[in-house]
């Protein structure tokens, strides 16, 4: 069991290992957020606030047309 | 919900204006760098602000010809968001001069004397301040009908004083502040032609989106005064 247990953690930290090794290699893997001075973060962080700010006005208005259909 | 492809229509080009107001080519220009992009949102805010100012002067005097409360609610509204519009121009301005004017060398606190004798600076704040008069008229009066003709009368006023305050003296002054001949940002020669893609459906979006916010305030208000209608 023991020496099981240490070919686990002997494997899984070979994997891991080589998660560290992929930081340096030139490689072109899905690091679009990353790229442009991480542009694109900048980006989703605005439209987060933008969709959260229209979601709202959205939201009251639906609750504004209720009370309008309540009279 | 009714009328609601104008909404859409905002949040679409809301959405454009942000995704291609990031993303899109612009100008290398000194000094101003990345911060030329500021001309989708700091300007917009005072295009929206013009055009809803504009709407609200409609609305007053479509209250004097008729005399109907809907139109002194509707006018007062639509004065309250260009007012935010014009203070968020404003405060968007105030960090975007700091990095483009100021003096590196100098912190801002420091060039500010020579920052605040902007003519476009002064003009907006006493274009926004009497319209800040115009809210306090108008809320200070008690009976319904006196405070609309008041205020509506008032209004027309407060829209003609935006001619010197914010379009002719900027103009005659010399600033910083870019737009100082012609029509700035409608001009053929005054903006890059990459910008027009972007600038304009931007300031359709952020007035639609005005709009939208000022016509819930105003059924808002028709909802609370119904028994005085």
């Amino acid at each position: 069991m023991a020496a099981l247990k240490k070919i686990t953690l002997f494997v899984l930290l070979m994997i891991l290992s080589s998660v560290v090794f992929a930081q340096d290699d030139k490689e072109v893997m899905a690091d679009t957020m990353r790229s442009n001075g991480r542009i694109y973060v900048l980006l989703a962080v605005v439209v987060t606030i933008l969709l959260g700010l229209i979601l709202y006005v959205f939201r009251l208005d639906r609750k504004i047309s209720r009370l309008e259909k309540d009279k | 919900m009714y009328k609601s492809w104008w909404k859409i229509a905002s949040v679409l080009l809301l959405l454009y204006t942000f995704v291609g107001g990031f993303l899109m080519d612009v100008p290398r220009l000194p000094a101003l760098g990345e911060t030329i992009r500021n001309l989708y949102f700091h300007v917009c805010m005072w295009f929206a602000m013009m055009i809803l100012f504009t709407i609200s002067l409609v609305n007053s005097i479509r209250y004097l010809r008729t005399f109907k409360l809907k139109y002194d609610i509707a006018a007062r509204h639509y004065a309250t968001v260009g007012v935010v519009m014009g203070v968020l121009g404003y405060a968007t301005g105030a960090i975007w001069m700091s990095y483009t004017w100021g003096d590196p060398n100098n912190p801002t606190f420091e060039s500010f004397s020579s920052i605040a004798r902007e003519p476009k600076l002064i003009g907006a704040a006493i274009a926004l301040l009497i319209y800040f008069a115009y809210m306090v008229l108008r809320d200070s009066i008690n009976d319904m009908d006196k405070r609309a003709r008041i205020s509506s009368v008032y209004n027309i006023f407060a829209y003609a004083m935006l001619f010197p305050s914010i379009w002719i003296i900027p103009r005659i002054l010399p600033s910083l502040h870019p737009g100082q001949t012609g029509n700035p940002a409608l001009d053929m020669q005054d903006i890059d032609n990459r910008m027009r893609l972007v600038f304009y459906p931007a300031v359709i979006g952020w007035t639609l989106l005005g709009v939208w916010i000022t016509t819930l305030k105003i059924r808002f208000t028709l909802l609370k005064e119904k028994h005085l209608m």
